[in-house]
């Protein structure tokens, strides 16, 4: 919410506050929610992201306001994690499990045939803007690998069969 | 009325325990029956999730793994008296693979409604923490010594230590925060606590805030587990209610409140001071030691940090005390230890067990072999930072002392097993691999030293100035185990050279790029 120096008709200049755009509020409700507390920033970014789909850099000036600290310090944080996003991402998040048990299951395969058929690479989002895909490593379901999270929903023994049938449920479910 | 149990651990949910649920109470509507169906934690017999099971007269019979589709011949086969089915597996307790565990710490997981309060104390729950609120702190620092428990979370330092440390400090402000970034691959046991038992957690870290002099505790779980989050903030919401959270507990002089931190995908927040720099909402960059976070952790106040399965021990040692724990073990590894075999096996799961078991017993008796039906070339045991062990060393008992003798770590039991078409030379390369993407970056020898790694590692696979390049690997693992700050960058050499030392002839084979290899020439 940068100031705008303006003129008036009467030749001084006040400050005015362009109106904060949605994602602005949405930041500073959240914000409150936590107390404007430095040490909920983690929590903040969460609720942002569940709200937004992603955390917008313009909300970082106004977060970093509403709990006294640098901007440097706000943005440092948002970009140290990797759940944390900056830009908008597709309608579902799928997360695919890359680390070592998975590995022995046949993730790579896996991977390989999701880039394939959604014609995008891990971290990319499809051409519709319905699914975007990511690596991550180990979604805690290690004796059913590989296993797949979309949204909150977990997978297990997902082959690339499967695979396209969670994300034709996907698809059939948006078509309704 | 009959009640029927439907795991709704996210492992179970993983292969359709939500549907399956839903399919049995439509079900038993057509029929018109009355059942109620209780949504419990697992067993931890992840192959036969979901694993849905029956009261009967003469106990929980059990069926899996069942899809919606086999729910109507279920009904038919009449389940509901126990009766036998295809899926079938008799009663649940007897089936070896849960029979012949030793469950301490996971005694109720699986049996019981996670949420239900009286539920838990039926079952022995908050036994230990009622004798605690009795106790003096000391006392039970005491009896956490006795029973010789070690951090569960890898690096098995003496639990009863650490709580001494936080006790002998002056009063004032104290925090308990439990580590429950379980992000290495193969371990699922902390997960499977707090959405199973998460009140044990929860009552192991209110006896660890009476001895230390604590008031308040974090657990800070990762963001890859929603349902365990969701779970805790209502396990604590209910033990707040019935005042074992709070102030006053129990009438007591004592007070202790506990709050859930979500993490958000770094795997560095496993180390402990990144892990309390992400609780007060910094970059998760692994501090400085010393000071040890006992003298100075959480917002710089003396701190116990101990990993879910240590906390979840605790309880049963207040209750049957520190020598009824002792007993089971080997050596100085007291205790059990929840064992998770996970990646290319048949049976996969979770088994307790004291110390002392082998990795041959663990994926032939419980595993059953892989699940490609192939021979087990490789087990990684102890996480992404843990050795590779051949099958020369199957048979060395499951212990700290012993597996460090053979360069290889018990760590927190997860084993990941592998057929023999890994390529140990890929594997090594993830290890540098995962380093680079999850390192902190705060110290050179972990943040440069993976990437150089993987450079390394690439220029042996293809073949160019191999033995060279081999001795240079080894070189610069040495330097990351000896100078990295924690054990990210410590521990990543463990895996590659046992990669390179246990299976040498996959470091040896013709390059997949042979040109290059000529090029170099």
């Amino acid at each position: 919410m940068a100031k705008k120096a303006v003129k008036q008709t009467n030749g001084s200049r006040v400050d005015q506050f362009p109106a904060p755009t949605p994602a602005e509020v949405a930041a500073l409700a959240s914000c409150a929610r936590h107390g404007n507390k430095p040490d909920e920033l983690l929590e903040i970014f969460h609720d942002l992201q569940h709200q937004l789909g992603y955390v917008p850099d313009a909300t970082l000036p106004v977060i970093a306001k509403a709990l006294n600290r640098s901007r440097a310090e706000i943005y440092g944080v948002l970009t140290f994690y990797h759940e944390f996003k900056r830009h908008p991402v597709g309608k579902h998040v799928v997360k695919i499990c890359r680390a070592e048990a998975c590995q022995s299951m046949g993730t790579d395969a896996l991977c390989q045939h999701a880039e394939k058929s959604l014609g995008t690479s891990l971290g990319g989002t499809t051409a519709d803007g319905m699914v975007t895909i990511e690596q991550v490593f180990c979604l805690g379901n290690c004796a059913l690998s590989p296993a797949i999270m979309v949204g909150e929903k977990l997978y297990g023994k997902v082959d690339p069969k499967r695979f396209d049938e969670i994300i034709g449920g996907l698809e059939k479910e948006a078509a309704e | 009325m009959i009640k029927i149990f439907v795991p709704r651990d996210a492992a179970a949910l993983s292969v359709g325990a939500d549907e399956v649920a839903a399919a049995i109470a439509s079900e038993a509507k057509k029929r018109k029956l009355e059942v109620e169906i209780v949504r419990n934690g697992s067993r931890g017999m992840l192959y036969l999730e979901p694993l849905v099971e029956v009261t009967t007269a003469n106990g929980r019979v059990a069926y899996g793994p069942v899809a919606p589709s086999d729910v109507a011949s279920l009904f038919d086969a009449g389940f509901l008296d126990g009766k036998a089915h295809a899926l079938g597996h008799g009663l649940t307790e007897e089936i070896p693979y849960f029979k012949n565990q030793e469950r301490l710490t996971f005694a109720r997981c699986g049996i019981t409604d996670p949420l239900s309060i009286e539920d838990y104390r039926s079952h022995g729950g908050f036994a230990g923490l009622a004798k605690a609120l009795q106790m003096k702190p000391i006392d039970i620092v005491t009896e956490v010594t006795t029973s010789g428990l070690r951090g569960r979370g890898g690096a098995g330092f003496p639990t009863g230590i650490k709580w001494k440390t936080v006790h002998d400090l002056p009063a004032g402000e104290k925090y308990v925060a439990c580590n429950a970034d379980e992000g290495d691959s193969g371990t699922f046991a902390d997960r499977m606590l707090m959405e199973g038992d998460p009140f044990c957690l929860i009552e192991g870290m209110t006896i660890a805030a009476i001895a230390g002099g604590a008031q308040k505790g974090y657990i800070y779980v990762r963001s890859e587990y929603p349902h365990s989050v969701h779970v805790l903030r209502e396990a604590i919401e209910i033990a707040r209610r019935a005042n074992w959270l709070g102030d006053n507990i129990q009438g007591t002089k004592h007070s202790f409140d506990l709050f859930v931190r979500m993490g958000a995908g770094a795997y560095i927040c496993g180390e402990e001071t990144s892990m309390l720099e992400s609780i007060e909402g910094k970059r998760g960059i692994v501090r400085y030691k010393p000071p040890i976070p006992a003298i100075e952790g959480l917002f710089g106040k003396p701190t116990i940090i101990n990993n879910v399965m240590s906390f979840a021990a605790v309880p049963i040692i207040i209750d049957k005390g520190g020598e009824f724990y002792r007993d089971y073990g080997v050596g100085r590894s007291r205790g059990t230890l929840a064992f998770q075999i996970a990646g290319n096996i048949k049976q996969g799961g979770l088994v307790e067990k004291a110390f002392g078991v082998t990795t041959r017993q663990l994926i032939e008796d419980w595993g059953g072999g892989t699940a490609t039906g192939r021979p087990v070339r490789a087990v990684q045991v102890g996480g992404p930072l843990g050795a590779y062990i051949p099958e020369s060393k199957f048979d060395v008992s499951m212990d700290y002392e012993e597996f460090a003798k053979v360069d290889a770590m018990v760590g927190h039991g997860g084993l990941v097993v592998f057929d023999d078409t890994v390529d140990m030379a890929k594997q090594a390369r993830f290890a540098m691999e995962f380093c680079t993407i999850e390192s902190c970056g705060k110290c050179t020898p972990c943040r440069i030293g993976s990437t150089r790694g993987v450079e390394v590692i690439d220029k042996i696979i293809d073949d160019v100035d191999r033995e060279k390049n081999l001795a240079l690997l080894e070189d610069l693992c040495v330097t990351m185990a000896d100078g990295s700050l924690c054990a990210m960058g410590g521990l990543t050499p463990f895996p590659v050279m046992s990669a390179v030392r246990g299976f040498p002839e996959d470091f040896h084979k013709p390059s997949p790029n042979k040109f290059l290899a000529d090029a170099a020439e």
